[in-house]
């Protein structure tokens, strides 16, 4: 059996006293993508972020996060990143100020040539809106320029929390079809509610429910049982054939 | 006309001085959040420097090339402190707010006692060049050369900041981070190196302010830089947090109703109606005139 590239082992993550994740573990395949399911406030995004380092400075985060051999707590969410765990944030948070070319830039690191000819074969626009402000993008367009400006450096595992959020179907279809592609090459670990997306791209699923893990397994699996996916998503059967 | 001219080139040169101040606290601000107090300790750093060196620093003096060696001398004091106290002080403290804010105070209440202790508590003459004491004639008004000095020193800061913000890798690290600083450490930047630089390049703006503003005031005292602090503060919030063109926007506008109102009012009005404009804009648009971005 192969390793996973990301092993959760009993994580806990307190904010403010509030218990967000309780004893979480999980393991992520070195390939295709795993999802990460649950609904609103169950603690994917808390998941996420403790595994890039995000967790605010008022938080604590217990148990065991591993990239392969290397432990990813206590170390710098730059020193990860730069390690090859890439992060696309839940709103894309590109920089609106910056033209587009500035937010790409901005992801160059010293040493390594960036990718620019696989992120503009991706994402062609991104290279006509140059110097175009990020901020006067369409949400899709600055969605593409988040996963663009990751995808500039070579990434051994990518977090993306929720890609299609307040995105129209047509540029939905588009970010999945993008997400495919990469997927190819790097694991990824998707948060994503949109069932029709995570029918597309998803082989493991990961569903969590009040902070702990509610189930794991092929996503297939999940999708196919509708009894359990609503109640584990509260999502209907309507949502699940999509 | 001529008095109007002269408040305008005063009012600018008291701007330049604002402006050399917030500048840097705004960058400091918007980028790293920290509400530094002890910045007016940069300033007062940077004007004993340049007093002290053109007395002792040899090859340094109060005239020609010595005056700049010495202003260089205080610069670069200013600096370096301004360097160990981000190092030393601010950064175990970082996102510890309240921390940061008993800290920097403390600094500048033992900064300004360290300066009294080693100088004096009273004002002393400021070294300066004799074509500072001096006026020039513009458009029929008599105008000091310091301020005129100040205004110049201001304009070249402003444009070497942006240019630094526009065109360097660092400047555009700054821009991003007063953006959103966790989402450029997320792209695998350590930020820590910006908050130094922009630490260093505020101490450097407050230490010129200092020794430009002993040639502009003809005295150096130790109580300088509080009192300064006070209108950077106010420019800073009205300029927009973060945000460079803000703060001289600000400056510009706080220096000439103080000069203006002062003239034509009663003496101590104007800095009561400069008040009464930071109060309006914080219920006008609180995030200031050009709100947090590190424009370029």
């Amino acid at each position: 059996m192969t390793e996973p590239i990301l092993n959760v082992e009993d994580v806990s993550v307190r904010i403010s006293g509030l218990h967000i994740l309780q004893g979480v573990s999980f393991t992520v395949a070195p390939t295709g993508v795993t999802v990460l399911l649950g609904r609103n406030g169950v603690g994917k995004t808390t998941t996420l972020r403790a595994i890039v380092g995000l967790t605010p400075p008022a938080g604590e985060v217990r148990g065991t996060i591993r990239m392969g051999a290397q432990s990813l707590l206590a170390r710098p969410t730059h020193r990860l990143v730069r390690g090859g765990l890439g992060y696309v944030p839940e709103d894309r948070c590109v920089f609106a100020g910056l033209t587009v070319a500035e937010n790409l830039r901005l992801a160059e690191r010293r040493g390594t040539e960036p990718a620019y000819d696989k992120v503009f074969a991706l994402f062609p626009e991104l290279d006509r809106r140059g110097r175009q402000r990020a901020g006067s993008l369409s949400g899709g367009q600055q969605q593409m320029l988040a996963i663009g400006r990751v995808l500039l450096n070579d990434n051994r595992l990518l977090l993306v929390d929720e890609p299609t959020k307040g995105l129209a179907p047509k540029v939905v279809t588009e970010v999945a079809e993008v997400l495919e592609r990469v997927a190819d090459s790097v694991p990824v670990l998707l948060v994503e509610q949109n069932l029709a997306v995570v029918r597309r791209l998803a082989r493991d699923a990961v569903v969590l429910a009040a902070g702990k893990v509610a189930w794991t397994g092929e996503a297939r699996e999940l999708l196919l049982e509708t009894a359990l996916t609503k109640s584990l998503l509260g999502v209907g059967s309507a949502e699940v054939s999509h | 006309m001529g008095t109007v001219i002269l408040l305008t080139l005063t009012g600018l040169g008291l701007a330049a001085l604002y402006f050399l101040v917030a500048s840097g606290l705004s960058l400091v601000f918007g980028l790293a959040d920290v509400l530094n107090f002890a910045h007016g300790l940069f300033l007062g750093v940077g004007a004993y420097g340049t007093w002290w060196a053109a007395g002792n620093l040899p090859g340094a003096g109060s005239d020609g090339f010595g005056f700049v060696l010495a202003v260089a001398f205080g610069v670069a004091a200013g600096t370096l402190v301004a360097i160990l106290v981000e190092l030393v002080l601010i950064r175990p403290l970082y996102s510890r707010t309240i921390e940061q804010v008993l800290v920097t105070v403390g600094l500048s209440l033992a900064g300004v006692a360290l300066l009294q202790a080693t100088w004096g508590a009273d004002a002393r003459p400021f070294p300066r060049p004799d074509w500072t004491r001096q006026v020039t004639g513009i458009l029929g008004a008599q105008v000091p050369n310091g301020g005129l000095l100040l205004i110049i020193a201001a304009v070249l800061v402003l444009g070497a900041i942006l240019a630094f913000l526009r065109w360097t890798r660092y400047g555009l690290v700054i821009r991003a981070g007063v953006e959103n600083r966790e989402m450029v450490t997320a792209l695998g930047i350590d930020v820590r190196k910006a908050f130094t630089l922009v630490f260093a390049i505020g101490g450097a703006a407050a230490a010129l302010a200092g020794a430009l503003g002993g040639v502009y005031f003809g005295t150096v005292s130790p109580g300088q830089g509080g009192s300064l602090l006070i209108f950077a503060f106010i420019v800073v919030v009205i300029g927009g947090m973060g945000s460079v063109v803000g703060s001289a926007y600000a400056a510009v506008v706080v220096g000439l109703v103080q000069q203006f109102v002062n003239y034509y009012g009663t003496s101590g009005l104007g800095d009561i109606c400069v008040v009464g404009l930071l109060a309006v804009v914080l219920l006008l648009r609180p995030q200031g005139i050009a709100g947090k971005v590190a424009t370029a």
